[in-house]
């Protein structure tokens, strides 16, 4: 019996430790990803900061998740749509953020990115295609 | 419509648990079918049986447990959530050697995943939360 | 194919409704519940911004939200239509998707 697959979006749009919205969404996500829907992940306002590298949590003594991103390709998790005007409105550019990817298994398991840095136009577009909006 | 229902802020703090179910009321007064609520971070909270509001304010956990009776709603309290702020079942405490438990008629521990398959198979998935 | 947003939070104090109205579409609706009701009001600091940006959506409050907080109908600005927990659900029904900004 076949059902239709639905398109999920993740929206993320808080940072990361000060609540633990980030965190849990990501353990929504992994539980989400065995599924098989159309899975996608939205980063804009201070989301965007979930995806910074050299987060050291050590100190603090939180459980730094951020690896957790780089895991989701393997669980076919592989469009992050990160918004352009939330990271410049934050003084970020990719370069801050964690470089997460994927093994294509339809082209020979090469490695590619995660992150489509996308406008807040296409943003607003890709939220319009969805089935299923997932708020944190 | 089948609608399904997340709340995801704790009750009295946040109006969210209201609104969701002022939402829910007002959906099967309409005569949708309301499939399931899912309770996902602090909202999990909403399910403690231990609860004493003062009695001149909305009792949250009760109102919730009545209104699933009523009608025969699927009220989920994520089992990862639940377990993080201490809001667990009899066989949850057993399993886990815990001296007490604290979950309310009418509410069920569950997965993460029965979340996902509410999302499938509502019509309309809507959050209240923080 | 239409969105139903919701904003939860007073534009006072966080940034939730104008991002809502930054990414919502022509023809979308938005309704305003909880604290979100407070970008409803007319003559605030935020009222010509939420009637700029949403001038191709249609605005939303909801009123049992409105009269908890004492805001007389009368303030609701212009453009902007009260509604009651039915017709929230009717919306929510009626629109293709509903998007909860927290």
């Amino acid at each position: 019996m076949s059902e239709d697959i639905k398109k999920f979006l993740y929206v993320n749009r808080k940072a990361p430790y000060g609540t633990i919205f980030a965190q849990e969404a990501l353990e929504v996500v992994l539980i989400g990803a065995a599924f098989d829907q159309d899975v996608s992940l939205a980063f804009l306002d201070d989301g965007v900061f979930q995806l910074t590298k050299g987060q050291d949590t050590k100190e603090v003594g939180l459980k730094n998740f951020s690896p957790t991103f780089n895991a989701l390709g393997d669980y076919e998790v592989t469009k992050f749509y990160v918004e352009q005007e939330s990271l410049d409105e934050r003084g970020l550019t990719l370069d801050d953020l964690q470089d997460v990817q994927y093994e294509d298994e339809d082209d020979d398991y090469n490695e590619k990115p995660s992150i489509i840095v996308v406008s807040r136009s296409q943003m607003a577009d890709v939220m319009a295609d969805q089935d299923v909006v997932l708020s944190f | 419509m089948k609608f399904g229902i997340v709340v995801s802020a704790g009750p009295y703090t946040y109006e969210a648990s209201d609104s969701a179910f002022n939402f829910i009321k007002a959906a099967i007064a309409k005569g949708h079918e309301v499939s399931r609520v899912f309770f996902y971070h602090d909202g999990v909270n909403v399910a403690t049986r231990l609860s004493i509001p003062p009695q001149d304010d909305r009792q949250i956990q009760q109102q919730w447990t009545d209104l699933a009776k009523e009608h025969d709603l699927d009220l989920v309290v994520c089992i990862a959530a639940a377990q993080r702020r201490g809001m667990l079942d009899k066989n949850e405490a057993d399993r886990q050697g815990k001296d007490a438990d604290n979950i309310a008629e009418g509410f069920r521990i569950s997965g993460l995943g029965q979340l996902i398959e509410m999302s499938i198979q509502a019509d309309r998935t809507i959050t209240f939360g923080d | 194919m239409a969105t139903l947003h919701t904003v939860n939070k007073s534009p006072f104090q966080n940034q939730s409704l104008i991002s809502c109205l930054g990414h919502a579409k022509a023809g979308d609706s938005i309704l305003m519940i909880e604290d979100g009701v407070y970008g409803a009001m007319s003559g605030s600091a935020m009222s010509e911004v939420v009637a700029g940006m949403g001038a191709n959506v249609k605005l939303f409050v909801l009123g049992a939200d409105v009269a908890a907080r004492g805001i007389d109908a009368g303030r609701v600005a212009e453009g902007i239509t009260s509604v009651d927990y039915e017709e929230f659900v009717d919306m929510a029904a009626s629109c293709d998707r509903v998007q909860n900004w927290l």
